[in-house]
């Protein structure tokens, strides 16, 4: 059985895939993988699907033993990461041999690392997904002790790599209004989007909390709307003006009045901003929005091709040998030599 | 202009990028959530293409949808044809709804809150056990957990508010009450309502083959039985506390 041992593990570690989108009416948000594009990051460097589940990494990595050979890919928040002492590069696939270390630090910037095995991490699914969905009581933290067992790996390569958007350091979120938008005054809404915040220190999977100076961002009139569907992205503001951005694991209804919507594809700056880090809202309208995220939908897709050969100093290649006894990774490898300081 | 033009109902309004919101009402009643729980299964039985999910709230319809499939607009004129083929206040609910009589201790150190509750009310605790336990309530919604109801709409004496201070935590099984609605809680959670009964049903069930208990429609009410009563029932029915289920005839 092949996959990877928890030695170590940070407190917030949890087996993520796409989530389970369509179940509203039983009351569970779709949840899943904070940065969704770093899920497909993966799934892209390794060659699979990216309905594979993959372990996300909040803030703190852990220290994983591989049995078996492995591949692996890491993507999202970049992290210190070392196998057996030697530095590796993060957005990349690499393989580990039976019982190599993998040892995974703390985020240098963003909040959710993620690390892919090949094949998946093949947990028992529950409610059609591996998704840990934590207010639910769906899976639960991964602990010292726990093995992830790998899926059935049918790819070869490793040695990718992957240009990463940053996203990591907070910026600039695009917003659409949305039904209740108008519970909020012309100049509310205005002022908002003029707005510097930073992400305040209550933030979770579910949502992250953002603190300008100055006057809250109240509705007009009275707050006693009913409770209504949040989708993933809504900016609530709570009884005093307090807007948190609600992610995909939010509750799925909720009372307090909304502003607007984050438009999915920039959700995941939202969510990896760390606590302190710079974000501004811009009223984008829906056509707009919707023109983004079509084009953003469309570079997703086209990931796959988007993986080049990771170019590395040889000096640093201690096992330069084994990448070519592995006849599998030739196309990794051979585009490696074909490119960058080796041409 | 503040706040909203008084919309007239029904109004289509998008929600988010991805979603169009049908909603019948801007306060609860029994004839919005009809309305809604009618108007959503006459959608599902459209088989739109490109219709990703259609679900409820107390008043509304949801509709995520494949915006590169179908266009909003396109979308809201199937909505206005679909809507203008009935009165849907008047609409007979879905067929297919269940009734779940489910044993309940009100009060005691199960359920400490029920005398602020009914004195909120304005009733002796004995009264509002008579009128809570008579109650023949629907699933409004499911909502803000898996599996857990809003049921109501009780009478106009349950309109009573939220509590300033959130109670910390109320276990699973916990019937609570405020603003005309009562919710049974799926999971172990801190809340703003008041705890006044408590049963052993668990509506959420996560490695259970049928996880969900319950269904937007469905209708509950809550017997009320001792503590001891109570804790044999859990003890024979650790699942559903001696909660019994029937078909609700069409």
């Amino acid at each position: 059985m092949k996959g990877l041992k928890t030695l170590r593990v940070g407190p917030s570690v949890t087996v993520q895939d796409q989530g389970r989108p369509g179940r509203l009416a039983q009351g569970l948000s779709c949840g899943g993988a904070a940065d969704l594009l770093a899920l497909a990051e993966g799934a892209a460097l390794l060659r699979q699907s990216p309905d594979l589940a993959a372990l996300e990494l909040a803030g703190m990595g852990g220290i994983f033993e591989a049995q078996g050979d492995l591949r692996i890919a890491l993507t999202g928040a970049p992290m210190s990461v070392q196998r057996d002492g030697e530095t590796l590069s993060w957005n990349a696939s690499h393989l580990m041999r039976d019982g190599q270390r993998l040892e995974i630090g703390a985020a240098k910037r963003g909040v959710y690392g993620y690390l892919h095995i090949g094949g998946g991490i093949d947990s028992a699914p529950l409610l059609g997904a591996r998704a840990t969905h934590l207010i639910s009581g769906l899976g639960g933290a991964v602990a010292v002790g726990d093995f992830l067992q790998a899926g059935a790996d049918a790819g070869r390569d490793v040695g990718m790599t992957l240009p990463a958007e940053d996203r990591f350091g907070g910026g600039e979120l695009r917003i659409v209004e949305s039904f209740q938008s108008d519970l909020f005054s012309t100049e509310v809404r205005k002022r908002f989007a003029e707005t510097s915040f930073t992400r305040g220190t209550r933030a979770n999977r579910m949502g992250v909390e953002l603190i300008s100076e100055g006057e809250g961002f109240a509705a007009a009139g009275q707050l006693n709307i009913l409770s209504e569907i949040i989708v993933p992205g809504d900016v609530q503001m709570t009884g005093d003006g307090k807007p948190f951005i609600l992610l995909r694991e939010a509750q799925t209804t909720g009372g307090y009045p909304r502003i607007g919507t984050v438009l999915p594809c920039d959700l995941f700056r939202a969510a990896q901003a760390q606590a302190g880090e710079p974000l501004r809202l811009r009223w984008v309208s829906l056509n707009e929005g919707l023109g983004i995220q079509g084009k953003f939908d469309k570079a997703m897709r086209a990931l796959p091709s988007a993986c080049k050969a990771l170019v590395r100093d040889p000096a640093t290649m201690q096992d330069l040998l084994s990448y070519q006894l592995i006849s599998g990774a030739i196309s990794a490898g051979a585009d490696l030599f074909s490119d960058g300081e080796f041409k | 202009m503040t706040g909203p033009a008084n919309p007239e109902f029904p109004v289509i309004r998008t929600i988010g990028l991805q979603g169009v919101l049908v909603t019948f009402s801007d306060v609860l009643s029994e004839r919005s959530n009809r309305a809604s729980l009618a108007f959503s299964e006459a959608v599902k039985s459209q088989n739109w293409s490109g219709i990703f999910e259609v679900s409820t709230s107390l008043a509304s319809v949801f509709l995520r949808f494949d915006t590169s499939q179908l266009r909003h607009e396109a979308l809201k004129d199937l909505l206005l044809d679909l809507l203008q083929t009935r009165d849907w206040f008047q609409a007979a609910l879905p067929a297919g709804r269940k009734f779940w009589q489910v044993p309940c201790v009100y009060g005691t150190e199960l359920a400490p809150q029920l005398a602020e509750a009914a004195d909120l009310a304005g009733m002796s605790e004995s009264q509002a056990i008579d009128n809570l336990s008579a109650a023949r309530v629907r699933a409004l919604t499911i909502g803000f957990a898996p599996g857990q109801p809003y049921l109501g709409p009780l009478g106009a004496e349950w309109d009573i508010p939220r509590l300033r201070e959130l109670t910390p935590r109320v276990p699973a099984g916990a019937l609570i009450v405020a603003i005309s609605q009562l919710v049974l809680f799926t999971t172990q959670a801190p809340t703003g309502w008041r705890h006044i009964g408590q049963t052993g049903f668990r509506g959420f069930q996560p490695g259970g083959k049928d996880p969900i208990a319950l269904r937007a429609g469905d209708e509950m009410q809550f017997m009320p039985v001792t503590q001891v009563e109570f804790a044999r029932l859990c003890e024979k029915d650790p699942y559903f506390g001696g909660a019994k289920c029937r078909e609700i005839p069409a």
